[in-house]
């Protein structure tokens, strides 16, 4: 039956990349894309790895969606016409696949115990890291304690990417001029409906947050959920009284607030007379002081992604409505 | 528990059987609304029926109350993106087939 439900599964994924090829339509493509996340996260489910699958379905599924739609508010819904000769793309492709392909023949069996993966560090993760963190969600361990060093290099890069995008696009200046004000104004039931949806998704992503110790989810999940709260209202009352309730200026000194709060752990933990990111020493019982380092620097992680996310969002969304004034 | 488990599978089975016939609907309709009507009722009403055939098959404890909650969402957020669909494709000036018909006859 699981392996029916697989086999089912990665032949929608097939069927839906290959559509998003010969598709012209960049919208449906854009759609296409989301459903592609949306069943790679089920894949993720089948396979037990509810964290992955949660991220899945919330950046890819849920707010890349929203972001590439604001791209092509900005550029248009049509692919152009290639007029290079399309041969020797082709002949790159095939060999880079059939040398993949190639590749994966010497890869070990799929889901054998024996496989290196599950000789190396998995066992002393699972039979360890209950006495050493001593956190339910044994994924939460690996993330914010065993590889802290790696998830500090990711919240730097979705911050990176945030640089990137503002140095790109540039953030508009609030010019009060009257200008109309956006938002779907005719759209009552959507309005009505947002206000009511709207708090609950914001304690639902205040639970992701803190609750990631003990279930999946965790700062990552946390920032998008809120992040993709704020887009709704963002997109339902419009762009002015988004950035009134939350301003440009003020994200972008969340964004490297929350870089700072996780790499200040570290140093606290440095100053202890440990190494950088040691929780053990930020308490003087090394279990309690993995709790303290990890809630802190998942906070870190939610505040950097929530800030990302949502100014990326407000560079797009005020780009599109200075395009569609002029 | 026979009874209940009998039950959740009847209430399963009218899950899967209405979200069928709404992708039926969505491919064989001949219009944007008339295809969105097909997709957004039986979607609202498969799902209702699925999560309360889940719902029994629950320990009634913490899972229910995830699922009563996830219940509660699908039945608000489900009707109104439909509606959010059809009504922005009335804004953008789409027409149903019979004024597209009465419009190419009075012209």
């Amino acid at each position: 039956m699981a392996v029916l439900i697989d086999l089912v599964l990665m032949g929608m994924l097939a069927i839906t990349a290959l559509r998003v090829i010969f598709l012209k339509d960049l919208f449906a493509v854009v759609m296409l894309f989301s459903i592609y996340s949306f069943v790679s996260a089920l894949i993720f489910v089948s396979l037990d790895a509810v964290d992955v699958a949660f991220t899945e379905a919330a950046v890819g599924a849920g707010i890349s969606t929203v972001l590439m739609l604001g791209t092509l508010a900005l550029t248009g819904r049509k692919e152009k016409e290639s007029k290079h000769s399309s041969v020797l793309p082709l002949l790159v492709v095939t060999v880079t696949g059939a040398a993949l392909v190639y590749g994966t023949l010497d890869m070990p069996p799929f889901g054998n115990p024996e496989n290196p993966i599950h000789q190396h560090v998995a066992p002393r993760y699972i039979e360890e890291s209950p006495k050493e963190v001593g956190l339910p969600n044994m994924v939460t361990s690996v993330l914010a304690s065993y590889r802290g060093f790696d998830t500090l290099g990711e919240t730097v890069v979705v911050f990176a990417a945030m640089i990137g995008v503002l140095t790109l696009l540039g953030v508009r200046r609030n010019e009060d001029d009257g200008a109309p004000e956006s938002g779907l104004q005719s759209h009552r039931v959507l309005h009505v409906v947002a206000k009511v949806v709207i708090p609950y998704v914001i304690l639902f992503a205040l639970y992701v947050q803190f609750h990631g110790d003990f279930g999946p989810g965790g700062g990552f999940q946390a920032g998008v959920i809120a992040a993709a709260a704020m887009i709704l209202y963002a997109l339902v009352f419009g762009l002015p009284l988004a950035q009134r309730v939350i301003s440009p200026k003020f994200l972008q000194i969340l964004a490297p607030l929350g870089v700072l709060l996780y790499a200040s752990v570290g140093l606290v933990s440095m100053l202890k007379g440990g190494n950088f990111l040691d929780y053990n020493r930020l308490a003087h019982d090394p279990l309690h002081g993995q709790h303290y380092g990890i809630i802190i620097i998942e906070l870190g992680v939610g505040v950097t992604v929530f800030a990302v996310m949502l100014s990326i969002f407000y560079a797009f969304a005020s780009q599109a409505e200075r395009s569609n004034v002029q | 528990m026979l009874v209940l488990d009998i039950l959740s599978a009847i209430l399963l089975l009218a899950g899967v059987f209405f979200g069928f016939t709404g992708a039926v609907g969505l491919f064989r309709f001949p219009d944007f609304f008339t295809r969105v009507h097909a997709a957004s009722v039986t979607d609202s009403i498969a799902s209702i029926l699925i999560l309360l055939g889940l719902l029994l098959q629950t320990q009634f404890d913490l899972n229910t109350a995830k699922l009563i909650f996830i219940l509660l969402f699908l039945m608000i957020t489900s009707p109104t993106a439909s509606h959010a669909l059809a009504k922005s494709a009335r804004h953008g000036g789409l027409l149903s087939i019979p004024e597209a018909d009465q419009k190419k006859e009075s012209p």
